[in-house]
């Protein structure tokens, strides 16, 4: 941010390009999804797809923060693609539990929100996904107004919360490894914001130094 | 040219081939193939450890559940002393030296004794025990074990009339297997039964696995199985046996004693705190089965727990 070298920009093809690129890399590990799931299949899509969530979820995260250090503003363009990719995992893993624990019966999905508290959280970690999907796109912003759509979307940080809750809860202690490694990532991606908007809080408002005044340009008031 | 044979007093082709045998020619033949494995290998290595287990006596297959195969039973298992995923005993277990073994056997007993691996294997006759293994977790297998009532042990050490409980230690080297030196689960891994559960036909010591010695993830050498509970009641590589008068805490009790109880009898009608247990998946199958009371063996077991309160000793 301070560096006085303005670092590379793409151009609107090379933004597009990088662009595609991102959403192809992140829609690679579908793929995997087509080779051998291993012995317990069900599990296998479920840890996949959950997992996947989580990795761009905190990639989304990560845009803010890598865009303040690089000064590579431009990044903010990738942030809705990542976050929209975040949302279809999130679909998916719900989609794999629908189907493989409840063969799609309504019921007993509902049932089984309310009787599992890591469920009923990863479900509400899901439902406050949904209106941040509905409003990514220019459209929504101009009709929320940015003010508006921004802190509809800071949103993202619960649903993040919930997100690890959600994995811990389903842990045990010998496996605890992966979600206190991702709540600590996560922990680490927040408390920058927190910490760079203490930073902005203390900086002194703007002002003039030293008692100077505004400089007149006019000794007498124009005339009219 | 076709010769037919219709002389009446001709033998039946399944009177020279039982039917039993004729069902079992591919495990026939696996057996064989292992057999003939184990002597080429018995060449190759210089583990004196002899691959073939003591001729046993053929289980009783279960109508309409088919066996899960060696491949998943071998890749796909929790045996955290090896690491905390799935795959981590089927990657990590060949670490383990399962010779030379012995089992310490203590406590409230009139004859304490240590026993050898050797000696297990020949101390009463072998049988094959195809029994379904439940996991906590909600998943499910089908296992042809192959071992020995625990009773015939029980009964050489002659318990004392203190003794009411039994503990069995799992082996912990920090050397053999890598996950022991993280503070998890309070090390050696302990479980425990009641002196009658142990005493019960169904309840056996584990000592081979599709007609092969015990593979390492599942294990090996010797295993506890209690197919009426929970697959963790069922304590992998058995080091020590020890008699109590005293109802033991159990590794998992103390890790997390409102989710893992001293019983842990399979029973769909009492939900861990975290997840119903009304139903599993068998693995190898997209979706879940009913579970059964005491995983299907409620005939035999559920007198063991007659009168008690099953939702409060879960």
């Amino acid at each position: 941010m301070n560096s006085a070298r303005t670092p590379w920009t793409p151009g609107p093809t090379q933004l597009l390009l990088i662009k595609l690129l991102l959403i192809a890399l992140c829609l690679l590990p579908l793929a995997r999804l087509f080779g051998d799931l291993g012995p317990n299949p069900p599990e296998f899509v479920s840890r996949h797809t959950g997992t996947w969530t989580f990795n761009l979820l905190l990639l989304t995260l990560s845009v803010s923060p890598l865009r303040a250090w690089t000064g590579a503003h431009w990044l903010l363009r990738l942030r809705r693609s990542l976050g929209l990719l975040t949302f279809a995992y999130a679909l998916l893993h719900f989609a794999s539990f629908a189907l493989f624990d409840h063969e799609l019966a309504i019921q007993a999905i509902a049932t089984d929100i309310v009787d599992r508290p890591f469920i009923a959280v990863g479900f509400a970690a899901l439902l406050l996904m949904l209106p941040l999907a509905l409003t990514s796109s220019n459209r929504a912003i101009a009709l929320l107004g940015g003010r508006r759509w921004q802190e509809l979307h800071r949103s993202i940080y619960l649903i993040g919360i919930l997100a690890a809750i959600h994995y811990l809860w389903l842990a045990k202690i010998t496996t605890y490894f992966y979600p206190l490694t991702y709540t600590l990532l996560l922990v680490l991606l927040l408390a920058w914001r927190v910490g760079a908007r203490l930073k902005k809080a203390s900086a002194p408002a703007p002002g003039f130094r030293g008692g100077s005044q505004p400089i007149k340009f006019f000794r007498e008031k124009p005339d009219r | 040219m076709l010769i037919k044979n219709n002389d009446p007093a001709a033998p039946c082709p399944s009177e020279i081939t039982g039917k039993d045998l004729y069902q079992g020619r591919r495990r026939f033949l696996r057996q064989a193939g292992a057999l003939g494995g184990a002597l080429w290998l018995g060449q190759a290595e210089a583990n004196p450890a002899p691959a073939q287990l003591p001729p046993f006596k053929p289980g009783q297959p279960l109508p309409d559940e088919p066996l899960t195969s060696l491949d998943t039973l071998t890749s796909y298992g929790n045996f955290y002393e090896f690491g905390p995923n799935k795959d981590s005993p089927g990657r990590n277990a060949h670490t383990l030296k399962t010779r030379p073994w012995s089992v310490e056997v203590d406590g409230e007993v009139l004859k304490p004794r240590r026993f050898d691996l050797d000696e297990l294997l020949r101390l009463a006759p072998l049988e094959e025990r195809i029994y379904r293994l439940r996991c906590v977790e909600g998943w499910s297998a089908v296992v042809p074990w192959i071992g020995f009532p625990l009773a015939e042990l029980i009964r050489r050490v002659q318990p004392t009339g203190n003794a009411r409980y039994l503990e069995f230690w799992s082996l912990a080297d920090p050397v053999q297997m890598p996950f022991v030196q993280y503070p998890t689960l309070d090390w050696p891994y302990r479980e425990a039964l009641r002196l009658d559960e142990a005493m019960h036909p169904l309840a056996i010591l584990a000592v081979g696995l599709y007609g092969q010695v015990l593979p390492k993830p599942n294990g090996a050498p010797v295993r506890l199985v209690v197919p009426w509970k929970y697959g963790f009641k069922s304590g992998k590589s058995i080091v020590r046996i020890r008699f109590l008068e005293q109802q033991p805490r159990t590794s998992w009790m103390k890790a997390a004693p409102d989710e893992y109880g001293f019983y842990a009898n399979v029973n769909p009608a009492v939900s861990h705190p975290r997840w119903s247990q009304a139903k599993e998946r068998r693995l190898g199958e997209f979706f879940r089965r009913p579970t059964l009371p005491f995983n299907g063996y409620a005939a035999q077991v559920a007198s063991l727990y007659a009168g008690m309160d099953l939702h409060r000793n879960y």
